[in-house]
């Protein structure tokens, strides 16, 4: 079992936990991530590592509410358990494994949308403690929902604000501040980061190879086991078939096939949705209805 | 009761109709009077060749012998010299080309039937609660072993039994590897068999850490060096699910084997009260003729598909067990033999609307031995499915081997080790199982943990 030892309400039913998992707080590095299974009936949840505390022992995870499950992950308090709690899995961020006097070389901007600023918060905090400044954007609909951005704050070296409607800071969205960043204010970067909704990472995708900046994006598919059996997590990534869960998560951006990587997203959303209804709905939910076939 | 001694006892069976729509076991076993009858027809040779075809040499005639006599008890102290896992071996050991293939009965008539005997006495076991024989005084000597599959649990248990202290480390949620994940309800039961042989294990003092991957969380040098561990036994498994590499093959509606299985076995998809979900399918093609293609495929008929195996050669080159074809036949699956896939269409929400197929033919044999299958031109047709599983092999992971220097791999990516002791090319390390061989079955995993724990056995005791 897997103790809840914090809970945070971030924003826009965006959840903050600290998991004790001594094991995987010892061995985890930014952009790897976790399986979380709640309880004996529960799914298989991958998440992206948000931030680990080797001396205490805990990982840090961050998530949305956006099904049964997740819903169901964010009734759960401080000091119970998780059944389940495995990891890390995948491949750390390939920046932090090159040598370092190389990636001082480099000048690097994240672009984070949602959720997805809590998987760039590891990297860029590690990007400070190995004395390199990197630039960051956090880009949200509005303001209210907008999350982690003083702890980013602290860490990057410039931080930016999008918003779509401009409630707070720039107005546009994460590719506009891009184009103002590189077009209008003149600044270089050799290496763009975007870690958020799969829409958003295709865009920012499509502009930085416009503009001729390789690109990393950290992809999160549809996984069951998360170690490479079962292989509901492959990707197009050019002319290759490539396991998030092994190969991954992250991936050249300029290579991924973001519209197929979308329409897999998709395969479950009955199936979720009759979850969810069937969670609601408790017991009545066989109420005869005749809207679907009885499951 | 009358016996033909040509003749085996036939075994019960749940209805074909019946079970089409239900993840019971299909095969009830014998009873007592039945299992008693059966063992009588046995020579009990001097020479015993069935005991040379099977992996792990348990002295057939003689556990036998016991059955006939009606002393279960005995003939289960039998088997568990020889192994941990007879109520799995019971069931899904390819009897009929090992053990029973070289049964002296089987030249005139029906090879005396092992398989359903020692599942009969494995069965009788837990119910009457026997308990595996007492284990060696502690050595003192610790053994990690990783995966706790067929290979994994074999090993772990003889080492105990020898009194090493052993921790099993598996990386899933779940004891049991493939026969947690793989292998269906309706051929092995979860809870009611595989559960039960992982708490013998457990009961010889094995201990199970479930949720660390090993090379993730902590490498195999970590073990040695930092956890205090003398020997590591690798039994990590296959691996990697393989695809055709033909256009469509990423839409919605195409499922590795493994994929379909895990999700139906292992997360029990097909239980309303589990989260997972599972696309059923209401024609589904499985690519592939091995048991894998034949469980993915009688797991999708049992979730209400109509179910069609797709495979490029003839039924005579299926290299499923024979048991396993007439089961999926008798419950209504059909056989597409002789077609291969060519390509998957797609609606324009990238959901399987079908697959062409073309028509083969054999020509040469090719370096298996087997005939080559060639293309028939001009004979495509589209099969009008709309969920695709394909049931083609694995290839390693390459989780443990990328992360422990100085372990080889051969050409295709499996790790190296002794076949007689399971030494790899790493000291103090050990391997065996679909890690080393690729897929093969799970009792040619349980002979190489077997020996594996010999060969560790003779190493620590140097």
């Amino acid at each position: 079992m897997f103790k809840i030892v914090k809970k945070e309400y971030l924003a826009n039913n965006i959840w903050l936990m600290d998991i004790e998992a001594p094991r995987i707080a010892k061995s985890c590095e930014p952009g790897q991530f976790v399986i979380v299974k709640m309880d004996e009936e529960g799914e298989r949840i991958p998440l992206t590592v948000c931030d680990y505390d080797r001396d205490k022992g805990t990982v840090t995870i961050v998530f949305q509410t956006v099904g049964a499950s997740t819903q169901e992950m964010a009734e759960y308090e401080v000091g119970e358990s998780f059944m389940d709690f495995v990891g890390p899995l995948g491949c750390p961020s390939e920046l932090i494994k090159m040598p370092l006097e190389e990636l001082k070389k480099e000048s690097i901007l994240f672009v984070c949308g949602g959720v997805g600023t809590a998987p760039v918060y590891p990297q860029v905090k590690w990007m400070k403690a190995h004395g390199i400044d990197v630039d960051v954007i956090i880009g949200a609909r509005t303001k209210d929902i907008m999350i982690l951005e003083e702890p980013m704050r602290e860490v990057a070296a410039n931080l930016y604000i999008a918003t779509d409607d401009g409630s707070y800071g720039f107005k546009g969205n994460g590719c506009d501040q891009i184009n103002e960043l590189v077009k209008n204010q003149g600044k270089t970067y050799t290496r763009v980061v975007a870690i958020g909704p799969m829409i958003m990472m295709k865009f920012v995708s499509l502009l930085t190879k416009e503009l001729g900046i390789p690109t990393i994006v950290s992809m999160n598919p549809i996984m069951v086991d998360g170690t490479g059996m079962c292989g509901a997590c492959r990707l197009q990534v050019g002319d290759e078939i490539k396991f998030a869960c092994v190969d991954g998560p992250e991936f050249d951006g300029h290579l991924v096939d973001f519209d197929q990587a979308m329409l897999r997203q998709r395969m479950y959303q009955t199936e979720e949705g009759r979850m969810l209804l069937r969670r609601k709905e408790g017991d009545t939910h066989h109420g005869g209805c005749g809207n679907c076939s009885g499951s | 009761m009358e016996v033909d001694v040509l003749k085996r006892i036939p075994v019960r069976e749940q209805d074909p109709k019946v079970r089409a729509a239900n993840f019971e076991e299909v095969c009830l076993g014998y009873n007592r009077e039945e299992a008693m009858a059966e063992a009588s027809r046995c020579l009990k040779c001097k020479n015993p060749q069935c005991v040379k075809g099977c992996p792990v040499n348990i002295n057939i005639p003689g556990f036998i012998k016991e059955v006939e006599e009606g002393n279960i008890e005995n003939a289960y102290h039998v088997i568990g010299e020889y192994s941990a896992l007879s109520a799995v071996c019971g069931r899904v050991c390819p009897q009929e080309s090992q053990c029973e293939a070289k049964c002296i009965r089987g030249i005139k008539g029906d090879a005396v039937s092992i398989g359903k005997l020692e599942r009969f006495v494995a069965d009788t076991a837990r119910e009457e609660g026997f308990k595996p024989e007492k284990t060696a005084e502690p050595n003192g000597k610790k053994v990690a072993v990783i995966g706790s599959g067929p290979a994994g649990l074999t090993c772990a248990g003889d080492l105990a039994k020898l009194g090493y202290d052993v921790t099993i480390f598996e990386a899933l949620h779940k004891a049991g590897g493939v026969l947690s994940y793989g292998i269906p309800e309706f051929r092995l039961p979860k809870t009611k068999v595989v559960d039960q042989e992982i708490e013998n294990v457990k009961a010889l003092g094995v201990k199970i850490e479930t949720n660390v991957v090993i090379g993730k969380a902590i490498t195999v040098d970590e073990l040695l060096d930092e956890e205090g561990f003398d020997a590591v036994f690798i039994g990590s498994g296959a691996g990697l699910p393989r695809f055709m590499g033909i256009p469509g093959e990423n839409a919605n509606g195409v499922f590795s084997a493994n994929e379909y299985l895990t999700r139906s076995n292992l997360m029990k998809a097909f239980d309303d009260n589990y989260d997972t979900p599972i696309i059923a399918g209401k024609k589904v093609a499985v690519v592939g003729g091995g048991n894998v293609a034949m469980d993915a495929a009688r797991t999708a008929l049992r979730l209400g598909a109509e179910v069609h195996i797709v495979y490029r050669r003839s039924e005579e080159e299926l290299p499923a067990r024979v048991e396993e074809v007439h089961h999926a036949k008798e419950e209504g699956i059909v056989f597409d033999l002789l077609t291969n896939p060519t390509q998957i269409f797609t609606d324009d929400k990238g959901n399987v609307t079908g697959m062409e197929c073309i028509r083969m033919e054999l020509g040469e044999p090719d370096e298996s031995g087997r005939r080559r299958p060639v293309e028939k031109p001009g004979s495509e047709f589209t099969l009008d499915v709309d969920t695709v599983i394909m049931s083609l092999g694995t290839s390693p992971n390459p989780l443990i081997s990328s992360t422990t220097a100085g372990l080889d791999t051969d050409r295709r990516k499996c790790i190296v080790a002794e076949e007689e002791n399971g030494q790899t090319s790493k000291a103090k390390v050990y391997a065996g199982g679909d890690a080393v061989t690729g897929a093969a079955t799970v009792i040619l995993a349980m002979g190489a943990g077997k020996a594996a724990a010999k060969g560790i056995h003779e190493f620590l005791s140097k």
